[in-house]
């Protein structure tokens, strides 16, 4: 079964993990999409490994990045059935508060989505959704 | 050993090896300069994010670059100083390639008192023909002395 196969099987049965099973990377972090309604919320559980900098314990920005692009390409394939996989045309990631040594979650709105191109728009959050640890807006292609 | 790779090694442990997530990517710094620095990033199965394809995800290519770009700023600085990633911007000039080690090349273009500005590229091995194009801003902590890159805006 491939990727697309298994999220068509997921918007089906309302389960994600086994999409999250398929992708090397996203499993490797341990990262979690749980769908609510039309909505995905990404998680990335605190490991670690996922430190940057030990002196003040805080989280490395690639790991932020990573669970931020995973969530947005969840809630593309999670929106509706497609023909090819979404691929990234660029990604601006916005750093704004100390990612601490806690679970982090991501939600991703899709801004626009034309029949070429989507715009999504991800944050990540920590205990508290209105105090953003990180936001990015990426491009996708879509076909 | 001679003092050029006696100062790889130290960025290697400032870095690749004492900077968990580094470590974990298997991040190695190959080559520096004043104000540049490029790390390789090896090909892992752990990395792949399209399994049809092959190819690394994008969350992997993101964390290499952050990180060469820190490494580039550090390196721009007189002193050793806490600096944090404040914006980073990847442009995919084309599908990352599959298979491969790749090589994250940045250079720091400008420290100014507070804010420091990267360029930077992704390759498979030949720097004039990069898969990404990247730009960075970094916040610079003037007084807070660290070996070491963290991340984050300013305290609030």
């Amino acid at each position: 079964m491939n990727v697309l196969e298994r999220v068509r099987v997921a918007r089906r049965e309302g389960d994600l993990a086994s999409l999250l099973a398929a992708v090397p990377f996203m499993s490797a972090m341990g990262m979690r999409m749980t769908p609510r309604g039309d909505e995905v919320v990404g998680e990335l559980p605190f490991a670690p490994p996922w430190i940057g900098n030990y002196t003040i314990e805080a989280l490395h920005g690639g790991t932020l990045g990573a669970l931020l692009e995973s969530t947005a390409i969840v809630q593309l394939l999670w929106a509706r059935d497609r023909e090819v996989l979404p691929r990234l045309v660029n990604i601006t990631l916005q750093y704004l508060r100390t990612g601490r040594a806690v679970d982090t979650f991501a939600r991703a709105e899709i801004l626009k989505e034309g029949r070429r191109v989507a715009v999504v728009r991800a944050e990540a959050w920590q205990e508290d959704p209105a105090r953003p640890v990180a936001s990015a807006q990426m491009h996708f292609l879509l076909r | 050993m001679s003092d050029r790779d006696r100062v790889l090694a130290r960025i290697n442990e400032g870095f690749a090896t004492k900077v968990p997530y580094n470590a974990w990517l298997g991040l190695e710094a190959i080559d520096f300069g004043p104000g540049r620095a490029v790390f390789r990033l090896p090909a892992r199965p752990d990395h792949v994010g399209d399994p049809e394809r092959g190819v690394p995800h994008g969350g992997a290519i993101t964390a290499a670059m952050d990180a060469t770009a820190g490494a580039a700023v550090f390196l721009a600085l007189e002193t050793p100083l806490r600096i944090a990633t404040l914006d980073l911007r990847l442009d995919y000039l084309r599908a990352a390639p599959a298979g491969c080690d790749l090589f994250f090349s940045a250079s720091c273009i400008r420290v100014a008192t507070q804010v420091a500005f990267t360029r930077g590229v992704a390759h498979a091995g030949d720097e004039t023909d990069p898969f990404v194009s990247s730009v960075g801003t970094f916040m610079v902590f003037r007084g807070q002395a660290s070996p070491l890159m963290g991340v984050g805006g300013e305290e609030s």
